[in-house]
């Protein structure tokens, strides 16, 4: 009876596994069908005539959906929020994890406090902001207000308040400035946490769609999500062109989930233990 | 580097100086903390803090974005919301309702399947890790990949799913993206195929953290798979269920992308949600006046939903 329970539970793991596999596999082999196959009843698995003529049109320069220039700037984008939130969240969390000052209960709590503030409330306001500094339309507009959020500074205050206090003192015997203590000290030892906000911020930025889609308004100057819904738009009766530019937008992201896997699931896993 | 001896059997107590009439730790300047802090803070008060602060500054303007005056009417865009017959007010709860309904259809399967897939994945054998990395894979792609697949999935004329549910016999023009009560399953169903590997990892991590001495135990004592669940597991849960019962409905709440990109809010505006109105007016009409007072509505009322869970979550005490 155990050993048929098993198989059994195995074999729903292995179903559910194609419910999550088969429409990627659909997703890549429409990319190369014909812009008539796409869309034909009854429909196809492997293309009946193979093509490369929708990533031939997605690599055109066209002016309304310029799907390499799109990945640029997500590129751009990502990695200079990714940079941003790293630096000044570690360095907000030190502090704050580990010395004591005036007002850092005040602060600290304020901090927390805006995680429960739903993010809608900002969007209008920050439209405003970012339109009075001039980025509107630009990837500044993009990098920079979402590394204004409480997560990294929580998640890294909670990773140094863990690490033994005798690293400190021991430096500053050895006449060390806490400056010198961060980097040559707590960053060393902070690399899997920094890694998990590294990986779970460019995810959160690469993927960041009604904000992008707010802020950023000519072609060439889209971010992928906000891109491809006009790709969506442009490409209305040639789904392999629209699944190609999905393919384009997926690869980055998958490769960087293969490779990182485990920071971003134990990330994750580890935010709900403590939350 | 020294190698801690000197620090050896001293109290941490010890190394606090007194300096100029105030405790701080050794070593830590008087501007030292905040130097640190500075460069976040910065970015905090720009986006955050002013933001939020200016929001309700708006919502007491009659604030278009295209107008040069935008003059104070205190709390009138407030009462139109909840005026009957203004257009404004009905638009927003109706879209508040499409936002009600979904959480209503999606938080619950998005609770009770992802537990159901962790306790399946909770034990050791080769490629348990492989299910949970590919069950989790959607979610990193983000709402507009799954959003435009599903859409080409669930198209009512050349989509794979109806072209399949014809060969097993059931009508094969359901209207998933313009149809009720489709257009709701193709949603829900897409979101919960969508973010359930999110939640089977929070709870497979969760199950994992149950001592293993509790189940022994009950065994000895002779207890049933079914009793041990119901007496070990589900209590050793309950923070994971907490967090994600309360991530999940928020995430719901807040949706967007599903409604914009696989059924533009359709049919009509049936399943727009109160995000996307509130989007529509502020950004798209640039009537921010109406938006910042729809946002504060929709934001007591999550902060509302919030603090239910919260006590109904911490009223009994373990």
């Amino acid at each position: 009876m155990r050993r048929y329970l098993r198989w059994l539970s195995y074999a729903a793991l292995v179903a559910l596994t194609a419910i999550y596999v088969a429409p990627f596999i659909w997703m890549a082999l429409t990319s190369f069908k014909t812009s008539f196959e796409s869309t034909r009843v009854p429909p196809t698995w492997l293309p009946e005539e193979f093509t490369t003529h929708s990533y031939e049109t997605l690599s055109r320069p066209a002016s309304q959906t310029p799907v390499f220039r799109w990945f640029m700037n997500s590129m751009v984008a990502g990695i200079g929020h990714t940079i941003l939130v790293v630096v000044t969240a570690s360095m907000a969390a030190y502090p704050l994890a580990r010395m004591e000052f005036r007002g850092k209960r005040v602060l600290f709590g304020l901090i927390i406090a805006t995680l429960f503030i739903p993010p809608i409330i900002f969007l209008v306001p920050n439209y405003l902001i970012v339109d009075g500094l001039g980025w509107i339309d630009t990837l500044l507009a993009v990098a920079v207000p979402g590394a204004a959020g409480a997560f990294g500074v929580f998640f890294m205050r909670q990773f140094f308040v863990s690490l033994p206090r005798e690293l400190e003192e021991a430096a500053l015997i050895d006449g060390a400035n806490h400056f010198q203590i961060f980097t040559r000290v707590i960053l060393p030892l902070s690399k899997p946490a920094l890694a998990t906000l590294a990986v779970l911020s460019f995810l959160t930025n690469w993927n960041d769609f009604l904000w992008p889609l707010s802020v950023l308004i000519d072609a060439q100057n889209l971010t992928l999500p906000p891109g491809l819904t006009r790709l969506q738009g442009a490409y209305v009766t040639d789904y392999s062109v629209i699944m190609g530019g999905a393919v384009v937008a997926s690869i980055p992201v998958l490769a960087l989930f293969v490779l990182a896997q485990r920071y971003v699931v134990e990330g994750v896993a580890r935010t709900g233990l403590k939350g | 580097m020294a190698s801690g001896e000197a620090t050896q059997g001293r109290p941490i107590a010890d190394t606090r100086r007194k300096l100029g009439g105030r405790e701080r730790s050794l070593g830590v300047g008087r501007f030292t903390p905040y130097a640190f802090i500075a460069p976040y803070l910065v970015l905090f008060v720009a986006f955050v803090l002013y933001p939020g602060v200016s929001a309700l500054w708006v919502s007491l303007h009659d604030w278009d974005y295209l107008l040069p005056n935008k003059p104070f009417v205190g709390l009138e865009n407030f009462i139109e919301l909840f005026t009957a017959g203004s257009p404004t007010g009905g638009f927003f709860w109706q879209s508040m309702q499409a936002t009600a309904q979904f959480t209503l259809y999606s938080v619950p399967p998005l609770v009770v399947l992802p537990l159901l897939v962790a306790l399946l994945l909770n034990r050791r054998f080769r490629g348990r890790n492989f299910f949970r990395a590919v069950y989790f894979a959607p979610y990193v792609l983000g709402v507009v990949v799954v959003g435009m697949l599903w859409r080409y999935l669930l198209d009512p004329n050349i989509g794979v799913v109806n072209y399949y549910l014809e060969r097993l016999g059931f009508p094969n023009d359901i209207p998933w993206t313009n149809g009720l009560p489709w257009a709701w399953i193709a949603l829900t169903g897409m979101t919960v195929w969508w973010t359930l590997g999110f939640n089977t990892a929070i709870y497979l991590a969760g199950l994992q953290g149950i001592n293993r001495d509790l189940y022994d135990a009950g065994k000895v004592d002779g207890a049933t798979s079914w009793q041990l669940f119901r007496y070990v597991t589900l209590p050793g849960l309950r923070p994971v269920f907490v967090f994600v019962i309360t991530v999940t409905l928020l995430a719901s709440a807040n949706m967007f992308g599903q409604s914009y990109i696989t059924t533009q809010g359709g049919p009509g505006n049936e399943t727009r949600t109160a995000i996307m109105y509130i989007y529509e007016e502020g950004i798209v009409n640039f009537r921010m006046g109406k938006a910042a007072a729809m946002s504060t509505v929709l934001g007591l009322f999550l902060a509302v939903v919030g603090i239910l869970n919260f006590l109904f979550f911490n009223r009994e005490v373990d």
